[in-house]
């Protein structure tokens, strides 16, 4: 299935590893800024971007918070970049099973940046506004995207046993499914 | 719900490993604040005289600051207090980097360590389990180096470990606790060694409360941006490569010479090289805009942090160049030496040694370059081998176990501790109040808000105080009338001592780093925290309704407070004089008069010693009380401290 062409906005926060200083007020920002009442509590632990610092191996990298994973992954990749070493889980956004990162201290619920979506909007995520050493830059960009049409959850899985039995098949089953109801 | 303070302290026996968590009294928080104040309110109730710092009963307690945890900008460094065997009085120290607000988030205001365990231990705190660990595998090993093993162990990369290396486990006076880039300094970490407590490792993921957080917040972004914006405020010299200010003042040796001429352009573009070549990265500390620190990767050495005059402490003492100085400092970051008080201690023993007192039999194989007898001495140093068992106790005391003249030789300490190598010209009397009177021993501890000079330009000096926000007005005009080469008035300079300490006593009660506040003023006149804005950010934090008045009057009680342990452990007037050859020229009995007038101003009787009605106008009257028990008071001295100074005057 082909979707028409569509115009996008593209939020992109550029990571400049080599300006971080390590303060973390990207961490204050944003647990703060999520608080509910907004600012009522600070609290790194909570905050959707978090600092990753092997500090004698001079690795200072922000993370910003992704998507759930149930599981972790199988092995690990270090990165040798310029002479330093980076473990995988430096640059990895997930909230994962291996490491305590993105998680709701409380109910270990999973945390997922969201650009700090606000009403009215700001203009840039918190992050980046208290990065003063500009670590932390906003980027918009528009770009044509490719409309894809989204299958409903239930067509997706009537089309997998459609694929295995046959459509007249699965038509019969829910004729004499319907018949029993 | 306490705001700001987490309204609990962990208490820690190590000789019968227990662990407590014992709620405060929130009056106390009213009376003092936090961190080094209310530490000295523990340390007066608990630490009687008598006790010895190696002694089970002397307490070492590791303070957040009030304002740790909440959004206020550069409130992040701990207090370290305990009592030192060096001086046998108080001992404090200050480090920054994110201790602190990670004891906050654990739940805890304060760690309180009594007792001595049998063996080396570390202590895990991680939010509510708190664990007393073994920590045998770990004797040896470097200060950072044993942070990054317990974070690797525990599987906590998000652990914060302040350590000990081994300069502290063989109870070296000049041992540190280092922490991520910074260190306590000033004999604390011979405290953590005596106790065997290798490290202390800290894990917090609770909320911090405060009372008016979405004002708090708004306030504290302005600030962040003016902090950052701010060039007067931070590590100022260390950014810069031109080392002519530190290397032309500063005294080379055992603390001997200044050295004119040594600067030139073409030593700035060869250090500059250097150290561009070594610098891995800038960092700061939890919260703050300034990079005060740099991460050095010199070859060979363990990675470490190099903070403040550090830079050149070893090598002018050495009379070495810089890439001497950034190869040692590799060394004694780990073994977690006191950049201040180390290079001055093997100054000396470097003299003794050509002076014949120290012979080829007290140390064997000693080379003959300046800077391998450095690396030499360092390491009979930390081990207490040889001679090194008297070094490692500090100049003061060396002199003395040495003894054959060795005294003479000591003649840069105060209050038998090692102060910054600095021999000048013509006294001045605000510092020499300062170094006399100052309770922690070192000058950049309560030097910061008046300027160290005059202006000689009349239309630069207007300028200079138009807009002085963080001054009380009387300082204006006492700047305005300044002209080089004079002195102040007697009442000015009395004035200028209190107002400079008085700002460090804020500062380390709530947790705010003095580069940022107390110590910035007295280059440039504009530190972004003064008496003035830092009521509100307290206030907005805390819930306390709080103007520069109250604000000034806590600072002022912690500061007798802090005064009292000292006077009940034997501090009299006699101990407070600065090094004989500090300044060229003195007056002694313009000196005297200064000091009679400090003690006046500050409510003082003639031997320093805070009055009963001093002590009572601050809610200290349990002090005054013990006092006259203890015969140190009558109770019928005169004149309480003179009510400041700050609001009233101001409009």
């Amino acid at each position: 299935m082909k979707g028409k062409l569509k115009k996008k906005i593209v939020k992109k926060i550029k990571v400049d590893l080599d300006k971080c200083i390590g303060c973390r007020a990207c961490e204050v920002a944003c647990s703060a800024f999520h608080a509910k009442p907004k600012y009522s509590s600070i609290n790194p632990a909570r905050s959707r971007i978090r600092m990753v610092i092997d500090e004698l191996n001079n690795v200072y990298v922000p993370v910003l918070a992704g998507d759930h994973t149930k599981s972790e992954c199988n092995g690990r990749n270090v990165y040798a970049i310029s002479g330093k070493e980076y473990s995988e889980c430096s640059f990895c956004r997930a909230s994962c099973p291996s490491r305590d990162l993105f998680k709701e201290p409380d109910s270990g619920l999973p945390l997922k940046c969201d650009m700090c979506e606000d009403d009215p909007p700001q203009k840039e995520p918190l992050c980046v506004q208290v990065c003063r050493a500009d670590a932390l830059t906003y980027e918009e960009s528009e770009e044509e995207v490719e409309e894809e049409v989204k299958q409903g959850e239930m067509e997706i899985g009537l089309e997998s046993l459609a694929n295995k039995y046959g459509l007249q098949k699965i038509m019969d089953t829910i004729a004499r499914m319907s018949k029993k109801g | 719900m306490r705001y700001a303070e987490t309204g609990f302290n962990l208490e820690i026996d190590l000789s019968r490993g227990s662990i407590e968590r014992v709620q405060t009294d929130p009056r106390l928080t009213e009376l003092h604040l936090g961190g080094q104040g209310t530490a000295g309110k523990i340390l007066w109730d608990r630490v009687p005289p008598e006790v010895e710092p190696f002694s089970t009963d002397n307490l070492l307690i590791f303070s957040a600051g009030l304002l740790h945890g909440t959004p206020v900008p550069s409130a992040n460094r701990t207090a370290v207090d305990t009592f030192s065997p060096q001086t046998n009085l108080y001992s404090h120290s200050l480090f920054g980097g994110y201790f602190g607000p990670e004891l906050k988030h654990a739940g805890y205001d304060k760690i309180v360590i009594r007792g001595k365990s049998p063996s080396l231990v570390y202590l895990w705190i991680n939010n509510d389990k708190v664990e007393i660990r073994d920590a045998g595998h770990l004797q040896g090993k470097g200060a950072l180096e044993t942070g990054a093993l317990i974070q690797k162990e525990l599987k906590e990369p998000n652990a914060q470990v302040a350590a000990i290396g081994l300069a502290g486990e063989n109870r070296v006076y000049m041992a540190t606790i280092e922490h991520s880039n910074s260190s306590a300094s000033r004999g604390v970490g011979v405290i953590m060694g005596d106790k065997k407590l290798k490290a202390i490792a800290v894990r917090g993921t609770k909320d911090i409360h405060v009372a008016r957080p979405a004002e708090l917040f708004e306030i504290c972004n302005r600030m962040y941006q003016e902090i950052h914006d701010n060039k007067l405020c931070g590590d100022v010299f260390l950014h810069e490569d031109d080392e002519e200010w530190h290397v032309n003042n500063f005294a080379w040796g055992n603390a001997r010479e200044r050295k004119k001429g040594f600067w030139n352009k073409e030593r700035e573009e060869k250090w500059k090289t250097l150290s561009e070549s070594v610098r891995a990265r800038w960092t700061g500390c939890y919260n703050c805009p300034k990079d005060c620190h740099q991460l050095i990767k010199y070859p060979g050495r363990h990675p470490y942090f190099q903070k403040c005059y550090s830079k050149l402490t070893y090598a002018m003492a050495a009379y070495k160049e810089l890439d001497f100085n950034y190869d040692i400092l590799g060394v004694t970051q780990e073994y977690g030496l006191d950049g201040f008080s180390t290079p001055q201690v093997l100054a000396f023993a470097i003299e003794l040694y050509e002076a014949g007192i120290l012979t080829d039999n007290d140390l064997p194989g000693f080379p003959s370059d300046s800077g391998e007898r450095f690396f030499y001495l360092v390491e009979k140093i930390v081990r207490r081998e040889g001679v090194g068992d008297a070094l490692a106790n500090g100049v003061y005391w060396a002199a003395r176990q040495i003894g054959k003249g060795a005294e003479a030789y000591d003649h840069n300490t105060m209050k038998k501790f090692e102060q910054l190598p600095l021999k000048l010209g013509l006294i001045n009397y605000p510092y020499f109040l300062m170094y006399a009177t100052g309770e922690k021993m070192a000058i950049t501890q309560t030097e910061g808000s008046y300027p160290q000079s005059a202006e000689p330009d009349m239309e630069k000096r207007k300028k200079f105080v138009e807009n002085w926000e963080a001054a009380p007005e009387r300082f204006k005009k006492w700047f305005l009338e300044w002209e080089p080469r004079q002195h102040q008035p007697i009442e000015a300079a009395v004035n200028i001592a209190d107002w400079n300490e008085t700002m460090h006593y804020i500062d380390d009660a709530i947790g705010t780093c003095a580069f940022v506040s107390s110590f910035r003023g007295q280059f440039g006149g504009r530190p972004p925290y003064h008496l003035y804005n830092l009521p509100k950010f307290i206030s907005l934090a805390t819930g306390m309704d709080l103007d520069s008045d109250a604000l000034w009057k806590i600072a002022t009680r912690n500061r007798n407070l802090i005064r009292a342990l000292n006077i009940r452990r034997g501090l009299r007037r006699v101990d407070e004089a600065p090094p004989a050859d500090h300044w060229k020229k003195r007056d002694p009995a313009m000196e005297q008069k200064h000091l009679d007038a400090y003690y006046e101003f500050k409510g003082w009787n003639n031997e320093g010693i805070p009055t009963k009605e001093t002590l009572d106008k601050l809610g200290l009257d349990y002090v005054s009380k013990d006092f006259v028990q203890r015969g140190i008071l009558t109770g019928n001295e005169g004149t309480p401290y003179k009510e400041a100074s700050a609001e009233k005057e101001k409009k």
